[in-house]
């Protein structure tokens, strides 16, 4: 089941005007923030589908940059937020795309500063929910019926151990786990979907850990 | 936890317990929460729909000058004579339209399920308020059981005009505020989702073509008569009027009408009414320059 809230139905409280491709594109530029956890230099954004074909109308852009400035969907900031990135020095373009995707809402996030950059894919699922289908290049697969962790780490030994121990002793239950590499020693994603929400503390925790590069939490 | 509206009635049934109930402790499971806290940050909802009226009924246009100022219209027109349709459910679409032109101006609301059909739920709740004089628990309640409804829908249909059309927006929205009106009124689960049921069965297939991309025409105007819809459909349900074909496969259907929908009529702004050639002109109007679409 995607939606697991009754808040997911009624809710969120937005700047308007549409839920899809404002509240949900800002989830998306959000996510994106999350992931990379500054501010960036740069932002690449395409937008394919609807997205691409109204995203001036709905503020589609001046959503997903408000959620990379990480502004909440209902930060009234968010209307300004082309002007804001501007100010702060940060690079946005974007790109009409006329590909097919298998959502009509779907956006693709590269961005980034001197030290790195990420690149994601989101989709906007209606009602402002949003979901994360892909993170540097590899694809997640996730049920959405859990809440779940992503981390972006370095392919070494005891990296797993080491997260995994941090939930044991947070009695957080694992329901399933996925670690996937590009290349030996390289860099690698661990994706789990536990039982219960996680709280910020656990998620400071992780980050902390050996060769963890990167910890963020999804689809709560 | 339900995954249809026939597992949701029978829940509520044999428990003896409302709609709105049966959300209300699935939400206290699933997120871990009290009971205080569920409805709590549900009351804050309520908080934001009600000012939203508020706002739309003292009058706010959009950006681009296509939509507001109707909902003072209507006020002003019951307040002088008595509509043909009745005071309620005028009032009803007011309020509907009220929310809607806030949502065209940028201000706040609350997706209900989403922005572009944020004005059926309240927009009853408002007006159907005034008649059953509901305690502000009651009127929480409402949006609970709306709530419900409308998570069926969005599990195993969808809310997204991108992907469903403007019934699965619309469509499910008006569908949601008729078996709350339901509960509010005193009826019980399965008027509920006779409500609901007959609700959808009247906007399905209905597309989603904002004139240039925008949510402002015709979704203002489609919130009203949802809100219309969803008020007859409740007193229909009340009456004892039930839906030959089930709530679930009516859900079902709209699924898939929502599949073969052309994707030129969900949300792309490139048939239906945005490509009338008044939709065309008021989408050069709006950005200055006429969009190449076909």
């Amino acid at each position: 089941m995607k939606f697991r809230s009754v808040f997911d139905i009624i809710g969120p409280v937005m700047i308007g005007p549409s839920s899809s491709h404002t509240a949900g594109a800002a989830r998306i530029g959000r996510a994106a923030r999350d992931l990379f956890g500054r501010e960036p230099k740069y932002a690449n954004i395409h937008l394919y589908g609807s997205f691409a074909k109204t995203y001036k109308g709905h503020g589609t852009d001046v959503a997903i940059v408000g959620g990379i400035l990480d502004y909440d969907t209902y930060d009234q900031r968010i209307g300004k937020s082309l002007e804001t990135a501007k100010q702060k020095g940060i690079r946005v373009r974007f790109h009409e795309e006329d590909a097919h995707t298998d959502h009509p809402n779907t956006a693709r996030i590269k961005m980034g500063d001197d030290q790195g950059s990420i690149e994601l894919v989101g989709i906007s699922i209606g009602g402002g929910k949003a979901e994360i289908t892909e993170l540097n290049g590899f694809e997640l697969r996730l049920s959405g019926s859990h809440p779940a962790i992503l981390l972006i780490h370095n392919d070494r030994y005891g990296a797993i151990a080491s997260v995994t121990s941090i939930l044991a002793k947070r009695q957080i239950n694992i329901g399933h786990m996925e670690v996937s590499r590009k290349e030996e020693g390289q860099e690698a994603l661990m994706v789990i979907e536990v039982d219960q929400n996680v709280d910020d503390d656990v998620l400071d925790e992780l980050e902390k850990a050996e060769h963890i590069v990167q910890v963020a939490k999804i689809s709560e | 936890m339900f995954r249809n509206v026939a597992e949701l009635v029978e829940l509520a049934e044999s428990e003896g317990i409302s709609i709105s109930e049966v959300m209300i402790r699935q939400e206290m499971e699933v997120k871990e929460k009290s009971y205080e806290d569920v409805f709590g940050e549900m009351e804050r909802n309520l908080d934001v729909m009600e000012k939203a009226i508020e706002d739309g009924l003292k009058g706010v246009e959009s950006h681009s000058g296509m939509t507001g100022g109707d909902a003072v219209l209507i006020q002003k027109y019951m307040q002088e004579k008595e509509p043909l349709s009745g005071h309620l459910l005028m009032d009803a679409v007011s309020k509907a339209v009220a929310t809607n032109e806030v949502n065209a101006s940028m201000g706040t609301i609350c997706a209900t399920p989403t922005a572009g059909s944020a004005g059926c739920v309240p927009g009853t709740l408002f007006a159907v308020k005034n008649k059953l004089n509901p305690t502000r628990e009651q009127m929480v309640r409402y949006l609970f059981t709306s709530g419900a409804l409308g998570f069926v829908v969005a599990n195993n249909a969808s809310i997204s005009g991108a992907a469903g059309g403007c019934q699965a927006e619309v469509g499910s929205a008006a569908g949601m505020a008729a078996g709350a009106i339901v509960e509010m009124a005193g009826g019980t689960p399965a008027q509920s989702a006779e409500a609901m049921a007959i609700t959808i069965k009247n906007m399905l297939g209905l597309v989603c073509d904002p004139v240039a991309g925008l949510v402002e025409v015709p979704c203002v105007k489609r919130n009203a008569m949802g809100a219309s819809n969803a008020v007859v459909a409740a007193d229909m349900a009340l009456a004892g009027v039930t839906s030959r074909i089930p709530c679930d496969e009516v859900i079902d259907a709209m699924y898939k009408i929502g599949q073969t929908m052309p994707s030129a009529l969900r949300e792309t702004a490139q048939g239906g009414l945005a490509a009338t050639p008044t939709g065309r002109e008021l989408e050069a109007k709006v950005y200055g320059i006429s969009l190449k679409k076909e």
